[in-house]
């Protein structure tokens, strides 16, 4: 055990104030840190709401989109962020037209999975007529945390602050939308166009997400905290917040197991997530 | 075009995978799983990877894991039709584990490049590179998928549309969702060395939905989704040997999404047709 401890986590001194000093002397693991703050609570609010609509597989669809917007993007020769936002954009307004309201859930699901196939046949499409990224192929769909620069960072921090803010205002309708439409409809709520602005701003969200931690893994960050802290409780402020600190704790973890290992930061924030969430289905099972 | 051996096998082996993703993937969309199926795929490529790491059989590792994780998931749902925050929560961790597997094989195999590319084979497929055996191996899978399938059809059709007077009736509704499931894992393995983990989701999605749409009649729509699927292969990989930059994969996919808007837009039609006069209501 202890060797194998000391040949995965290198550089660790088991000493918790000089790891996180030493954590903490390199730009690059700061501007990771700051960056992964601003995706886990933008997630971990988006995601509750996704978790709470049942909308999961379309969370999952728009963040393989991502992957197909990165990809267009190199092969036209424009900006990664025009790439993600632009496709993201298109595939939220997809679902939400394959989705219509007297659609059955069978069709629903059917629409959805055939947007997600598309999505990723043609991001592969454009990776192998764009030779030269073949070998970034990975880090596309599986995220490069620790490469963001400065002013990547502050785009993150603006565009999360953004999608906080748009959530929150609607976030009194939505919720009224999201557990019961048809009576929201009754009293007046705008049930569809919130149901589209809210995919769209899933979209947007997870756009910002995947340049950090790629597009497969987008997932781990915005549904499972959420689904724990749903787990937790049922009441909705208290949610929201568990599940952004489910996130950031979850974030914060990843990251610094990366920082001392040899694997990626993938595996790491998706193990510690999954581990939390098993644990309170477990507790909830035994109680 | 039929002169190379590697495109014959390519036909066969997609022909057949075909048929079974357009057979399972209808009850898969009747039973909207299709996130299950799309679960199922990721699983494949985290078992193909995790026997890639550890040394073993690739095969092996595909199969273990999409029939292990088709239990799993029926184990955790209620009447083995899971719920989509679980399967959402269990794959995150399975992609995750994925990566590490893959950053495992890539960084201590000695041709890191060539294990490199084993990870995008293993995520959209080599179906041009199939050997005959593969060949036959997919076949007697897909026979195997398609007789289970067949023999359950009937109580299963009952089981999807109305589970809780089918559970009434004595219908094993619970073990049919547990062998669907598995059965799906069988096409969900077998289907990621032809067209790769990340695209079979078109191949077992869109068919089926574009059948769904065009008739309601289950036997008819069993068929029609076969025949759907099978009509995709053929004419994806006919583009895909005429224009050689074109993946296969993605010409297979594309036709088959091709195929459920063209019946999205037939059916919206039809439907105008039939009430005109609640539409102009409307």
């Amino acid at each position: 055990m202890g060797t194998f401890t000391c040949s995965v986590f290198t550089g660790l001194s088991w000493n918790p104030v000089d790891d996180v000093r030493a954590l903490l002397s390199y730009p690059f693991m700061v501007h990771a840190l700051e960056a992964g703050t601003a995706v886990a609570v933008m997630a971990g609010v988006i995601g509750w709401f996704m978790v709470l609509r049942r909308q999961t597989f379309a969370g999952h669809t728009l963040s393989v989109t991502a992957f197909t917007g990165a990809s267009a993007a190199g092969l036209a020769g424009v900006p990664v962020t025009v790439g993600y936002f632009g496709v993201c954009g298109l595939g939220a307004l997809a679902l939400a037209a394959a989705s219509g309201p007297r659609r059955s859930l069978s069709s629903e699901s059917a629409a959805t999975g055939s947007v997600g196939a598309l999505a990723l046949a043609l991001g592969f499409l454009f990776v192998s007529l764009y030779h030269g990224i073949l070998n970034g192929l990975d880090s596309l769909l599986f995220g490069t945390f620790l490469g963001i620069t400065s002013g990547q960072a502050a785009t993150l921090v603006a565009v999360a602050v953004a999608s906080v803010v748009v959530v929150g205002a609607a976030s009194r309708p939505l919720f009224f939308a999201s557990v019961d439409p048809d009576v929201a409809e009754a009293r007046g709520v705008p049930v569809r166009l919130l149901g589209l602005s809210f995919l769209l701003v899933l979209g947007l969200s997870v756009a910002e997400t995947s340049q950090i931690t790629g597009a497969l893994l987008v997932f781990a960050l915005l549904v499972t905290p959420a689904a724990t802290a749903q787990q937790i409780t049922a009441r909705p402020l208290a949610g929201v917040a568990l599940s952004v600190a489910i996130a950031l704790v979850v974030t914060w973890v990843g990251l610094a197991l990366a920082y001392f290992s040899i694997y990626p930061v993938g595996f790491y924030v998706t193990t510690v997530s999954f581990a939390l969430y098993a644990l309170t289905r477990l507790l909830r099972a035994l109680t | 075009m039929l002169a190379h051996e590697f495109m014959r096998n390519a036909l066969v082996a997609g022909s057949v995978v075909g048929i079974a993703c357009g057979l399972v993937g209808y009850f898969v969309v009747l039973r909207a799983q299709v996130f299950a199926g799309d679960a199922l795929s990721h699983v494949a490529f985290t078992g193909a990877l995790a026997a890639a790491a550890l040394g073993v059989d690739l095969r092996f590792g595909l199969f273990a894991a999409t029939i292990l994780g088709g239990l799993v998931m029926g184990a955790l749902g209620d009447r083995a039709r899971p719920d989509d925050v679980v399967i959402g929560t269990l794959f995150a961790w399975v992609l995750g584990l994925g990566v590490l597997f893959l950053s495992i094989f890539t960084t201590s195999g000695s041709g890191s490049r060539d294990n490199g590319a084993a990870g995008v084979r293993v995520l959209f497929g080599s179906i041009f590179g199939l050997s005959s055996q593969d060949v036959w191996t997919s076949v007697a899978l897909a026979a195997i998928a398609v007789a289970v399938l067949a023999a359950v059809a009937r109580p299963l059709l009952y089981a999807s549309i109305d589970a809780a007077v089918a559970a009434a009736q004595g219908v094993p509704v619970r073990a049919l969702g547990l062998a669907f499931l598995c059965v799906v894992g069988i096409v969900a393995g077998e289907a990621t060395q032809a067209i790769g983990a990340l695209l079979l989701l078109g191949l077992l999605a869109a068919p089926a939905g574009a059948a769904q749409l065009l008739t309601v009649r289950p036997y008819a729509g069993l068929a029609l989704s076969a025949a759907l699927a099978l009509a995709s292969v053929w004419i994806g990989l006919t583009l895909s040997y005429v224009f050689p930059t074109l993946p296969p994969s993605t010409m297979v996919v594309s036709t088959a999404v091709a195929i459920y808007a063209c019946a999205l837009v037939c059916a919206s039609r039809s439907r105008m047709r039939f009430w005109p006069r609640r539409m102009v209501h409307a």
